[in-house]
This record gives structure tokens, C-alpha cells and sequence, in this order.
């Protein structure tokens, strides 16, 4: 009996290693922006306002929203995103990845001004057709911005603090049990905080 | 018919002019050297088992694009590492870097390799006590009665 104890420990760990292995998603990566001040940038908005930046949210806890009209699992999450702003008075901003894509965006053809306006007329469209949950809506046709907040994988979603301080960063859609085990915590312990 | 084939004219001249103008950033020999050794030790974030030097995903098209950027404005290496560490963590560098928390993986095989060699150690030691030729007079006795039979 004592002789089958030490391989059974044995594959009993080896099980408990490779399961945890298994419930792992590879691509979540531990965002090393997290504590950290979002970023600064300043980007042409959706309506063509004045150029919007993370300093125009201070004093407030506000969502980062990243996505494109061409990103399939944005628009899974969308319906999330509506319920979301339609029940939360907390702002969501929403940043429209490289709208643009390959040959697209390397058009010479078009003038930069041109690429901005057939962006905002893309995302516009869709806006309008499936509900806007976003307060502002911010245009990153080149992916500069997004690589300062180490995008990599369209959706992605950050919470920031009244400091402007990063304290969450979601990759891939929303999902309901996000929303309401993290998300929505994470925003009332925030909102409460002075 | 004239007009159409100024138009294809002027639309084949216009990409020479676009081949003409992204050329000087595809082939400084020296950019693309020091790009493609920095890329090397990098992980594309989209394909993980890619580096970023050969993966075609537009992101790494992107993240390469802000690398040969960084090369001429002269930074070194490791402040391009430091850049794209920034961003995506440690998880962008191949070669993981020694601190506490990857102890386990920088040291772990080698502690694997010591309790390895002390189990060999011991099963060895527990063998040689059950050597044949220790056995004692009796035992003696009793295999060789047994080889009789």
C-alpha cells in the first residue's frame, strides 16, 4: 500500500498543475499599467470637438473603453456596454482602435483628414445603429495611443481612478460575471473614495 | 480611352511614389539590423509563440514601426525593452528577467536536478542492502536448499 503512496502524490500534483494550466487563459497578461497614471494623450474626438484627454476626467472614476467597428468581440460585449451606461452614471470613453485597417490605412490616396472623417463616419454609423454607451468617443487611427496603454487585443477595458491612476484592466470582452464580480466593486469602492 | 489611360498612368506612378517614399524606412541597413536582433528577443503579443522580429500581425507590424523609431532616436536596447516592458510587461521578453518572482523558474530546474540525484542517491543505498552477497549464513543455507528443489 505505502509503495503506490509517492506516485499517487506524485500524480495527484501533476493533475492539480496541468488543471490550473487548463483554466489558464494565455492571453490574459498581467497588465504592469495597473496602479500606474494612464497615460496622457490628446485625440480628435467622434463629434470633432475639442482634442480629448485622460486630464479632462480628473476628479471622477471613468471606464476606457477600446474597440473598432471591424472587431467582432467588441460587438459582443456592446450590449453589455449599453446596459452599463444606461444603468451607471459612471462615464464611459470609448477609443476607437485603428478603425482603418491594412490597405486601408496605408492608402496614400487619402489625406490624413480624409482617414479621420471615413473613421468617424464608420463608427458613427454603428453608434447610431446599435446604441452608444460611450459619454465621448476618441479616434486612434494609428494604434499610438493604444500602445501607451498596452493594447494588444481588441476589446480591452480599464478602469481609472479619480487620481487618473489605472486601477483595472480587462483583455477581451466583458463578460456579465466580470461586470458584476469585479467591475462594478471595483467602481463603487472607487466612487465612494475621495 | 485617352483619359483612361492617363488615369491608370498617373495611378501607376502615384504607388512609385509611395514605393519611393516608405523605402528609406525599410532599408537603412543598419535600423533594420539592430531591429531585427532586438525583435528577436521579443514576443509578439498577439502570436505568443512568435518573436516580434517574425510575426505578421498588425500589431507587431505596429510595435516594430515604434522600434525602428526608437532605434534612431538612439536609444539603446535596453531602453527599448524598458519601453515595450512598460507596456505589456515582462511577458514581451523571452529571456525573463532574475527577481523574486521568477526565482521558481530560473532555479527550479536545478533544484528538480539536486532532489533527482539525492532520490538516485538513496535508492542506490537501499539496493546495496538488499545486495545477495550480504546475505548471512542462514539465508545461505536457504537459497541454496531452494536452487535444489
Amino acid at each position: 500500500m505505502k509503495k503506490f503512496l509517492l506516485p499517487l502524490v506524485l500524480f495527484v500534483t501533476l493533475v492539480v498543475f496541468l488543471g490550473v494550466g487548463l483554466k489558464r487563459d494565455p492571453h490574459e497578461i498581467p497588465s504592469p499599467l495597473v496602479g500606474k497614471p494612464a497615460p496622457a494623450f490628446a485625440l480628435p474626438t467622434l463629434r470633432g470637438d475639442k482634442p480629448f484627454s485622460p486630464v479632462d476626467m480628473k476628479g471622477q472614476v471613468w471606464v476606457l473603453n477600446v474597440w473598432a467597428t471591424w472587431c467582432v468581440a467588441c460587438r459582443e460585449e456592446h450590449p453589455l456596454l449599453l446596459q452599463f451606461s444606461q444603468t451607471q452614471r459612471i462615464p464611459m470613453v470609448g477609443l476607437s482602435y485603428k478603425e482603418l485597417q491594412g490597405s486601408e490605412a496605408a492608402n496614400a490616396s487619402l489625406s490624413e483628414a480624409d482617414k479621420l472623417q471615413l473613421a468617424r463616419e464608420r463608427s458613427l454609423k454603428f453608434l447610431q445603429k446599435s446604441g452608444n454607451p460611450y459619454q465621448q468617443s476618441v479616434m486612434d487611427l494609428d494604434g499610438r495611443v493604444a500602445i501607451d496603454y498596452g493594447v494588444y487585443g481588441v476589446p480591452e477595458t480599464y478602469i481609472i481612478d479619480k487620481e487618473g491612476v489605472i486601477r483595472y484592466k480587462r483583455v477581451g470582452p466583458v463578460t456579465p460575471e466580470v461586470l458584476k464580480e469585479t467591475i462594478l466593486p471595483l467602481i463603487q469602492q472607487l466612487d465612494k473614495s475621495a | 480611352m485617352r483619359n483612361a489611360c492617363i488615369a491608370v498612368w498617373l495611378s501607376a506612378l502615384a504607388s512609385c511614389v509611395v514605393a519611393g517614399e516608405a523605402q528609406p524606412m525599410a532599408q537603412d541597413p543598419q535600423v533594420e539590423a539592430r531591429l531585427v536582433a532586438i525583435a528577436e528577443e521579443l514576443r509578439c503579443l498577439v502570436c505568443q509563440n512568435e518573436s516580434l522580429a517574425s510575426s505578421h500581425a498588425e500589431l507587431a507590424e505596429d510595435l516594430r514601426r515604434e522600434v525602428r523609431k526608437l532605434i534612431r532616436e538612439d536609444k539603446t536596447d535596453k531602453e527599448i525593452k524598458t519601453y515595450l516592458v512598460e507596456r505589456y510587461g515582462d511577458f514581451v521578453l523571452y529571456r525573463p528577467p532574475l527577481k523574486p518572482l521568477t526565482w521558481p523558474l530560473w532555479f527550479g530546474p536545478f533544484i528538480l536536478w539536486l532532489l533527482a540525484i539525492l532520490g538516485l542517491w538513496r535508492y542506490l543505498r537501499m539496493r546495496r542492502q538488499l545486495d545477495p552477497r550480504r546475505l548471512d549464513a542462514q539465508g545461505r543455507a536457504q537459497a541454496e536448499q531452494l536452487l535444489k528443489d
